[in-house]
This record gives structure tokens, C-alpha cells and sequence, in this order.
């Protein structure tokens, strides 16, 4: 008998490689964190985690600094993306481009790039939070200038001329126009920088000096000495990134990153 | 216009030059600096090539670049089939198994990199697999492949339906209709699933390091390694790296805005 093609077949080799190389590692983490050195199911690793001052501070230390960087990001993104989402310029989208275009030059390069320019400042080494804020914001701009600009592009003209004619000032406008329909460009602008800025440590490790520890980094010193523990963290990491990922409505491919859809 | 709109639209002006400049500003430092015959930025001996001639002349440095440009390519490459097929497999699915199968296919997308890195690391050891170019290629495609199928998904979407029906009825084998009638329906998202999957491979630190076989190197690791022990003799090393950041930023802003102005153009023509 021969198989009936089937177009839903398509999908098995990626299926098989979700399993394995998604599904599983994910299974592997869950039971590395509930087990000890033993192999026996143990609870441990989740007191020991919620219990230990020192760990609790670096994370609070470690979402504080990527609060910081959000905030920061997220105020020079906004009104970059709205003027030029409401510029009536021609050219407008080349310079869009060029926000965009440092996110393809190669990642470490990058942040190699400011750290070549912070030791010549002279402050490499010295004020290792705030090089470690700055490269952040540097890196991430990018991811959240797109989705801002995508949003408040679709945002109808009219809705601007509509609230000017009904009496509104420039302040109400935006208060009450703007500021609303661009909410789901900020929620995700924000949701693709803040993960990075608490994980992402190559930043924090090139810029500053290694005594910045945020909670990406954590889990790799982890990775090192102690597994359940490290991966106690990076499920802990793994939950908290589902529930405000629910919370935010998910993730919009319209406003993929690195501006694959521009 | 009155007075006060043209002050406006200077300042806004004013306001997007400064950001874009604050952006660009290492670069364009390292990019003069790598034209410099001292290591040290700030201190600018005299013109000359002798970082692009220690870039080029150092086989170590060209083969991680080569090793770099070519594992992007087969990880793209092997992501963009794997996530075509899987994408157009998973439209004609019920409508649960695709909500449940999308949802894992976004795990890698939302999930922090270094717990995808940790996860896979610790499963490789688990199962006993060593770190080899396999597993390292296994690492890019976990982090490519749902962007593949992100963009090639709105895609099949928008494609009309009917004409593989079509196809089928004029006598096409079903393999023939996939290739020749829904291939090109949806061949811009594949292209764009691509280059992300390229840039994405390109760009990886974190999965990387934690896959990679020690004896490896890509741009990314090379450069955070060769940073991270800074020694007298790195210094040599980093600044054979503003030159390969120049050549990499002028490629870049060539294709990107060549690319974009060509289309933009193309647009234009057709209005």
C-alpha cells in the first residue's frame, strides 16, 4: 500500500526537532531543579533559592538595572518613533533605517565598540553601573524604536485633526490620543528590552569590569558549580518570562524584531 | 507656517540627529582609529593600514571569520527548511494542535537565550552527547528556526487556497503543486526567514559558548574572550578588530540601505 502524501507530514522533522531540542532540554532543567546531588527529588534548591539574601539582592540588583534601562530606552525611543512616525517627510524611512542598521552589525563587536570608547573617556572600569546602563540602552534602542514606530504608523491622522477640531490641546492630544493607541508598541518594546537588559551579560560582563552580576549571569556561574541550582534559577526565569508574556498578549510577529517585516 | 512650528520642526530635527549620532558614535571612532597606526584610541599616531594588514594577515582571525560566515550559512540554511516545511505543515492542522505546536515553536522567541543555552547544554551532557560542530549547529537552529516560521506563517495565510486545489484537479501531483504552486506564493517570507536566521546566527554570543566545542570560534566568542583576559598582547589583537568592525559597518550600511533605497524606488515606479 502506498502512504497517502499529506501536507500535514510536512510538519514532522520539525515537530521531532521541537521535542528534542526544545521540549526536552526544558524537561531537563525541571529535573535538575527538583533533584539534588543525590538524584533524589528534593525541594532545596527552591527554599535554598528564596531563602538566601545574597541571591534575592542580586536579582533585585539585576531587575533594578534593567527598570533603569527600560525607562531610559523607552524615553528616547518614544519620542524618536513619534516624530518620525508623524513626519511628513519623504525621506523619513531612510532615517528609520539608520536607527535600524547598527542591530546587524555583529553583537560583541558592538558592545566592544563603546567599550574602546569608555576607556577612552576614562570611566572603563570606574563607574561600572552606569557603563553597564549605558551599553544596555545603546544595544537595545533599536528593538524598541521598531515596535513604537510600527504602532503609532497605523495610528489614523484623522484621530489627531478630530481632537484638535473638538477643542484639545497639544498635551490633551496626546494624552488622551496618542499615548493610549501607541500602549501596545510600549508593552512590547518594552517586553523585548527588559528580558535582554536582566540577562544579557555579555554587556555587563564587557563593560562592567565583571562586577556587574545580573541574573544571566548568575545562572552561568551556576552553569559551572552547582546545576540544580542553576537551573532553579533559569526555570524560575523561564516562569516569570511566560506569565508577563500572557499578561502582555504575547508575542506580535508584525513587530518582529530586528525589523524582518519593515 | 508661523514662527513657532518652524522652531519646532528644528528642534525635532535637532533631537533625532543628536540620538542618531550618539548611536553611531563608536563606531565611527573605531572606524577613524582603525586608520591609525597606534592601539590606542584618543591617541592617533599616523594614516596608516597596518590594522587592515594585521586583520588580513592573521590566518587564526580570518579562519573564525570564515567559520562564523560559514555556520550562519548552514544554519540558515537548514533552519529555513525545517521551518518552511514545519510552517506549512502546521497551517493545515486543526486548529488546537496548531495553537498548541505554535506556542512551542515560540518557546526559543520568548524564552531568555541564556536558559535556551543552559537547557540545551545540560541535555547534551545529560544524554552524553559531547560538545561537537553538531551540537553547535542544533544551538543556532533552535534560535533560527521559529523566526523562520514566524515569517514564512502571515505568508500562507494571505495565499489563495484554492489555486493548490486547482493544481491537484489539473492533474499535478500533490509534491508538484507544493513546489511549483504554493512554493512561490510564499517565497518572499522564506527569503525573509533566511536572512533573519543569517543575521540571528551571526550575531549569537550566549547559545554559542554554551555549545560550542572549545577549539571553536565565531566573531562573537573570539572577541568576548579575547576582551575578557585583556593582556598587553590582546591590545594588539583588539585593534585588529576596529578594522574588521569598519568593514563589517560599511558592508552593512551598503546592503541595508542599497537594498531598501532599490525597493523604495521600485515602489515609487509603480505609483
Amino acid at each position: 500500500m502506498r502512504l497517502r502524501f499529506s501536507r500535514k507530514a510536512l510538519c514532522i522533522p520539525y515537530v521531532v526537532f521541537l521535542l528534542f531540542f526544545v521540549i526536552l532540554p526544558m524537561l531537563t532543567i525541571v529535573y535538575y531543579a527538583f533533584t539534588d546531588q543525590n538524584n533524589h527529588i528534593s525541594f532545596l534548591n527552591f527554599i535554598n533559592f528564596f531563602s538566601d539574601p545574597t541571591k534575592l539582592s542580586t536579582i533585585v540588583y539585576s531587575i533594578v538595572i534593567a527598570i533603569i534601562t527600560t525607562v531610559i530606552t523607552l524615553l528616547i525611543a518614544y519620542p524618536v518613533a513619534y516624530i518620525l512616525a508623524r513626519s511628513s517627510m519623504k525621506k523619513k524611512y531612510v532615517i528609520l533605517l539608520l536607527f535600524i542598521t547598527p542591530m546587524w552589525i555583529n553583537f560583541v563587536l558592538r558592545v566592544n565598540a563603546i567599550r574602546e570608547l569608555l576607556n577612552w573617556i576614562g570611566i572603563l572600569g570606574e563607574a561600572n553601573y552606569f557603563n553597564t546602563i549605558l551599553g544596555m540602552v545603546y544595544d537595545f534602542l533599536p528593538f524598541m524604536i521598531l515596535p513604537l514606530y510600527t504602532t503609532m504608523q497605523k495610528i489614523d491622522g484623522s484621530l489627531y485633526e478630530a481632537s484638535a477640531d473638538l477643542g484639545a490641546g497639544a498635551a490633551t492630544t496626546f494624552l488622551r490620543v496618542t499615548l493610549p493607541l501607541s500602549m501596545p508598541g510600549v508593552l512590547s518594546g518594552i517586553t523585548m528590552v527588559f528580558l535582554p537588559s536582566m540577562t544579557n551579560y555579555v554587556v555587563s560582563d564587557m563593560l562592567g569590569n565583571s562586577k556587574v552580576t545580573i541574573i544571566g549571569k548568575f545562572i552561568e556561574t551556576y552553569f559551572g558549580t552547582d546545576w540544580h541550582m542553576g537551573s532553579m534559577i533559569a526555570l524560575i526565569l523561564l516562569i516569570v518570562v511566560f506569565l508577563s508574556t500572557l499578561l502582555t498578549g504575547g508575542f506580535k510577529s508584525e513587530e518582529n524584531a530586528r525589523g524582518a517585516n519593515l | 507656517m508661523n514662527k513657532k512650528a518652524v522652531v519646532l520642526k528644528c528642534l525635532k530635527g535637532v533631537f533625532i540627529g543628536f540620538v542618531l549620532l550618539l548611536l553611531y558614535a563608536p563606531i565611527l571612532v573605531l572606524a577613524v582609529y582603525s586608520f591609525n597606526s597606534t592601539n590606542t584610541i584618543g591617541m592617533w599616531g599616523e594614516f596608516s593600514f597596518k590594522h587592515y594588514a594585521k586583520l588580513f594577515g592573521d590566518s587564526a582571525i580570518l579562519g573564525m571569520i570564515g567559520n562564523t560566515l560559514l555556520l550562519a550559512l548552514v544554519a540558515a540554511l537548514l533552519s529555513t527548511v525545517l521551518g518552511t516545511a514545519g510552517a506549512l505543515g502546521m497551517f493545515y492542522y486543526k486548529k488546537k494542535a496548531k495553537t498548541v505546536l505554535n506556542g512551542v515553536s515560540q518557546i526559543p522567541i520568548i524564552n531568555a537565550e541564556i536558559v535556551t543555552a543552559l537547557a540545551l547544554a545540560i541535555m547534551f551532557v545529560s544524554i552524553g552527547i559531547g560538545k561537537s560542530y553538531f551540537t553547535l549547529l542544533i544551538g543556532h537552529m533552535v534560535i533560527c528556526t521559529p523566526f523562520v516560521v514566524l515569517s514564512v506563517t502571515p505568508k500562507l495565510k494571505q495565499m489563495d487556497n484554492s489555486l493548490y486545489e486547482a493544481a491537484l484537479d489539473l492533474g499535478a501531483s500533490p509534491a508538484k503543486a507544493l513546489f511549483k504552486v504554493v512554493l512561490p506564493q510564499i517565497i518572499p517570507g522564506v527569503i525573509s526567514g533566511f536572512m533573519l536566521a543569517v543575521t540571528l546566527s551571526l550575531d549569537d554570543y550566549i547559545v554559542t559558548s554554551y555549545t560550542k566545542p572549545s577549539t571553536f570560534n565565531t566573531i562573537s566568542t573570539y572577541v568576548y574572550n579575547a576582551t575578557m583576559k585583556g593582556n598587553a598582547h590582546t591590545a594588539e589583537v583588539l585593534s585588529s578588530f576596529w578594522a574588521l568592525t569598519t568593514i563589517i559597518f560599511v558592508v552593512i550600511l551598503a546592503i541595508v540601505l542599497g537594498a531598501n533605497l532599490k525597493g523604495i524606488k521600485r515602489k515609487e515606479r509603480k505609483k
